[in-house]
């Protein structure tokens, strides 16, 4: 083994986490903890973005991960408000049960 | 000798990230996932962006997370009803069909040729010297200052969208 | 000065249809009748004007000419609302005008009950805006503006009194009729862009003799297009059936529209497009029988009808068949000439046939009539005026204008058809008088309603009367001596082209020919005296005695039903056909398919839209698998 990890050691533990997250959303049906596993996902985009960064000597990609956990901020604050609001009119956060768009 | 940190970061990395999705309660899912905020933590500092490990730290496990433990713990919801009712077998089997589908891609898609991207100034040597925080908040206001002004803007629409979707509506 | 005027004269009437039709309702009948009579004084003095400045100009010059703006420019075409005042038009003008403006004023009075009193007078000023128009106009684009224009003012006027459905359904079919002849019209038009490239009168008909040769195929077929539509507007067979239907309407448009100006349009497109008509001898002839069996076919059916307005009606297409006879042997200021004189003393039988029916209250029947000398004394005069002039009795006007045609049309060699205007002229004293005999003279037939209602007309329906009775006396010696009278000499140079008619040698048979057909109207008097005075029963133990050919004639030769049963019923067939199957069927069904497939297919794909995400998160991810495979197989 040489002695520092190489690039791909880090993207396919991303891809991995990813995929992960992936299945989280499509397995399980409590909206909250789907939101949590797209929160996984966010973070293993962010796992390669920081390691491009250290590896083609950039610092662009820390500087994006920053921007990204602003805006995963954000979005996480208004995601749990709909689901508080949802939960007020529905009793319920089970996404089987979330079908008022149904055409 | 970084592989002796690397590994054992990976794998609780892994773990956890499993437990998010396998587990039946929510409260031990949120847990599970302030380990892996964790784990990817120690990777960022093995990966020498430490402005970036500690804001990961600090954002992502002290305040998001905590937010989801508030509204876990507001909606007093108990642990999900029984797993996968027999209609929904196809759908879950397809989509585990394509996840795998996803994965493989994704690991093709990781070629040794992708090291040899172009290369930019700041190696090493040059961040140590100037100090990795540092850095990065020189570039926040120089070359990305218009995105860190919109992304102020950002947070306050969450604010006020926020305060607007939760509210109770009188009458 | 005078030449940018020249619009104007269209423009009062016009103006006044506008007030009349848009204020009408609101400001006081006097008011109403005060536009509307005076906007055909103006156009009459105008008019006047104008002619009076021509006779200034030496013969040869005698044109005003103003083009007041453009109207299409297109190309290679330009047309423009363009005026011009020759002879012709002073003629066609001072007729519309004057006659125009005698019945407006009759219309005063005979209108008076009448609740829609402004829209008359509105929509008989367009008319006479309209009819300006097209006698002013200095091409062939504008003249079927007012063309079209007089169509539709006579539709509207002749169905007024809409309520009526015999009213109405005879306003439509003067229209559809009407469009027959203007399809021609149309299609003439056309032609003369494309051999010409323009439609001014002096374009086209200074090229016409440069550019087509004579006889050749197409002046003949662009000549009789034209005549095509003459033909229909000027009730010639066989697009004449129209015009006894149109006596639906009140009397005073029948006047103005049916005897003196409308139908008279035909004669003069055919009179100004002259030179193209010169170029085809063929199409002149045609003009020349189609009139002259006209003349003999309408009098024949006039010999028996029983509505007063419908003898004159007949009447009317008779004599407007005698133009056209004069006309197609060239003598085109003779047939001008009985234009005129025709205007005046049709008009007069017309609105003095409207003073009997106002004096009886609506009755129209002849044999419902008689004696009607002793109570309505000037009415009956100037009937018998009237009734002498269209007979052609000398010296009243009618006599020198027929005369001077039958004389061109004996000349030109045209010997059978001499005998066929001579007949005519026979059976034209018979009916006119037996008109006159029955309504006026004899015993009294009346109903008692109408004998306690009967009463001479209030003076301003007198006052034109008297005046168009002067006119039907005096206007015949306007073209005295025959052939070189003051109105030939006047008329003369806008048809340079026909030489016939000052050639002098002809003038000695001439006076025989008149003696002849002047003898055989007498005869015709007498006889309608004989039977109609004298021995009132001969006329029905006559009828007895050929009751087909008397059956035949009274029901007009059947012509109605027959066009019925050719074009009416067929195309009604079809269009219900087209209707139900192609409209309904095919189109609708077309149509509503389409949007019902639309239905069927959003609610089969509206079940994609199960609203639940999870569902929808899968299809993205194996859109994302799929992309993601392509390029990592093909692109990178």
């Amino acid at each position: 083994m040489t002695a520092t990890v190489p690039l791909q050691a880090y993207l396919i533990l991303s891809a991995a986490l990813f995929t992960i997250g992936v299945i989280g959303v499509l397995i399980r049906r409590n909206a909250l903890i789907i939101f949590m596993a797209i929160e996984l996902m966010l973070n293993a985009v962010n796992l390669s973005f920081v390691a491009f960064s250290r590896f083609l000597d950039s610092m662009d990609g820390q500087v994006i991960v920053f921007f990204v956990m602003a805006v995963a901020a954000a979005e996480v604050a208004l995601g749990l408000a709909i689901i508080i609001a949802l939960y007020r009119n529905k009793e319920s956060v089970n996404v089987d049960e979330i079908n008022l768009l149904r055409g | 000798m970084e592989w002796v940190v690397f590994i054992p970061l990976a794998a609780m990395a892994l773990a956890t990230a499993v437990s998010v999705v396998l587990l039946r309660n929510p409260i031990y899912c949120a847990l599970s996932l302030i380990g892996t905020f964790f784990a990817l933590s120690g990777l960022y500092l093995l990966l020498q962006a430490q402005f970036i490990a500690m804001v990961q730290v600090i954002i992502y496990a002290g305040a998001i997370m905590v937010l989801f433990l508030f509204v876990i713990m507001l909606l007093d919801l108990g642990h999900e009803p029984s797993p996968w009712p027999r209609r929904d077998r196809p759908r879950l089997l397809l989509s585990v069909v394509l996840v795998l589908l996803l994965l493989l891609e994704l690991t093709v898609a990781i070629r040794p040729g992708i090291s040899k991207a172009i290369r930019g100034p700041y190696t090493s040597a040059v961040v140590d010297a100037v100090g990795n925080t540092q850095l990065v908040g020189r570039l926040l206001f120089t070359d990305f200052l218009i995105p860190f002004e919109i992304t102020s803007i950002i947070l306050l629409i969450a604010i006020i969208g926020a305060m607007v979707l939760a509210r109770r509506h009188l009458g | 000065m005078l030449p940018e005027m020249i619009w104007l004269i269209p423009f009062f009437p016009l103006l006044g249809s506008v007030l009349v039709g848009l204020l009408g309702r609101r400001i006081l009948r006097n008011w109403v009748t005060l536009i509307a009579c005076l906007a055909p004084s103006l156009s009459l003095l105008l008019s006047l004007t104008c002619s009076w400045r021509l006779l200034s100009l030496p013969p040869e010059a005698r044109r005003l000419r103003h083009s007041l703006i453009s109207w299409v420019a297109s190309g290679d075409l330009s047309v423009a609302f363009g005026f011009l005042f020759d002879p012709l038009s002073a003629v066609m003008t001072l007729v519309v005008s004057g006659v125009g403006l005698l019945i407006h004023v009759y219309s005063i009075g005979y209108m008076a009950d009448e609740r829609d009193y402004h829209r008359f007078f509105s929509l008989l000023n367009l008319f006479l805006a309209e009819m300006l128009v097209l006698v002013l106009a200095d091409n062939y684009l504008l003249l079927f503006l007012g063309w079209e224009g007089v169509g539709l003012c006579s539709y509207l006027l002749i169905a007024f009194w809409f309520e009526r459905p015999a009213a109405a359904s005879a306003g439509t079919k003067a229209f559809l009729v009407n469009r027959i002849g203007d399809a021609a019209v149309v299609v003439a038009l056309i032609w003369m862009i494309l051999l010409f490239g323009s439609l001014d009168f002096q374009i086209v008909l200074r090229e016409a003799p440069r550019t087509l040769s004579h006889g050749s195929f197409v002046a003949t077929l662009l000549s009789l297009l034209l005549f095509a539509g003459a033909a229909g507007k000027s009730a010639q067979l066989p697009l004449y059936v129209w015009l006894p239907d149109a006596m639906e309407g009140p009397t005073p448009v029948s006047a103005l529209i049916h005897a003196a100006t409308m139908v008279t349009a035909g004669v003069y497109l055919v009179a100004r497009s002259a030179p193209l008509f010169e170029l085809a001898p063929v199409s002149l002839e045609v003009v020349a029988w189609v009139g002259g069996l006209t003349a003999l076919y309408a009098a024949s059916i006039a010999l028996v009808q029983t509505d007063i307005k419908r003898v004159i009606a007949y009447s009317t297409i008779s004599q407007l068949g005698y133009m056209f006879l004069g006309l197609g042997v060239g003598a085109y200021a003779a047939g001008i000439f009985h234009l005129m004189t025709h205007a005046f003393f049709k008009a007069l039988l017309f609105l003095a046939a409207g003073s009997v029916i106002h004096a009886l209250a609506g009755e129209q029947d002849l044999r419902r009539m008689g004696g009607l000398r002793g109570p309505l004394k000037i009415t009956a005069g100037s009937f018998l005026v009237g009734a002498l002039a269209n007979s052609g009795i000398a010296p009243f006007a009618g006599f020198w204008s027929k005369d001077e045609i039958l004389h061109a049309v004996y000349a030109s060699g045209h010997h059978l058809l001499w005998v066929l205007g001579a007949l005519t002229a026979a059976g034209t004293g018979f009916y006119m008088f037996r008109l006159y005999f029955l309504a006026f003279e004899g015993t009294s037939r009346l109903s008692p309603q109408a004998r306690d209602h009967i009463h001479e007309a209030p003076w301003s329906m007198r006052w034109p009367l008297v005046l168009l009775a002067l006119g039907s006396a005096a206007a015949g010696f306007f073209g005295v001596p025959p052939g070189s009278g003051l109105f030939q000499r006047f008329l003369g140079p806008v048809f340079p082209m026909t030489a016939r008619e000052t050639g002098s040698a002809v003038h000695v048979s001439g006076t025989g020919l008149a003696m002849a057909s002047l003898v055989l109207s007498l005869a015709g008097i007498a006889l309608a005296f004989r039977y109609y005075l004298r021995h009132p029963e001969r006329p029905e133990a006559l009828a007895a005695r050929f009751p087909a050919l008397y059956g035949l004639l009274l029901r007009k030769y059947r012509v109605d039903e027959l066009y019925d049963q050719l074009v009416v019923r067929p195309t009604i067939l079809g269009a219900r056909a087209l209707s139900g199957l192609f409209d309904s069927r095919l189109i609708d069904g077309t149509v509503d398919g389409i949007a019902s497939l639309l239905v069927e297919a959003g609610a089969r794909l509206r079940r994609i839209q199960t609203g639940h995400v999870p569902a929808y998160v899968l299809s993205i991810l194996a859109g994302v698998v799929v992309l993601l495979g392509y390029v990592l197989a093909f692109r990178l």
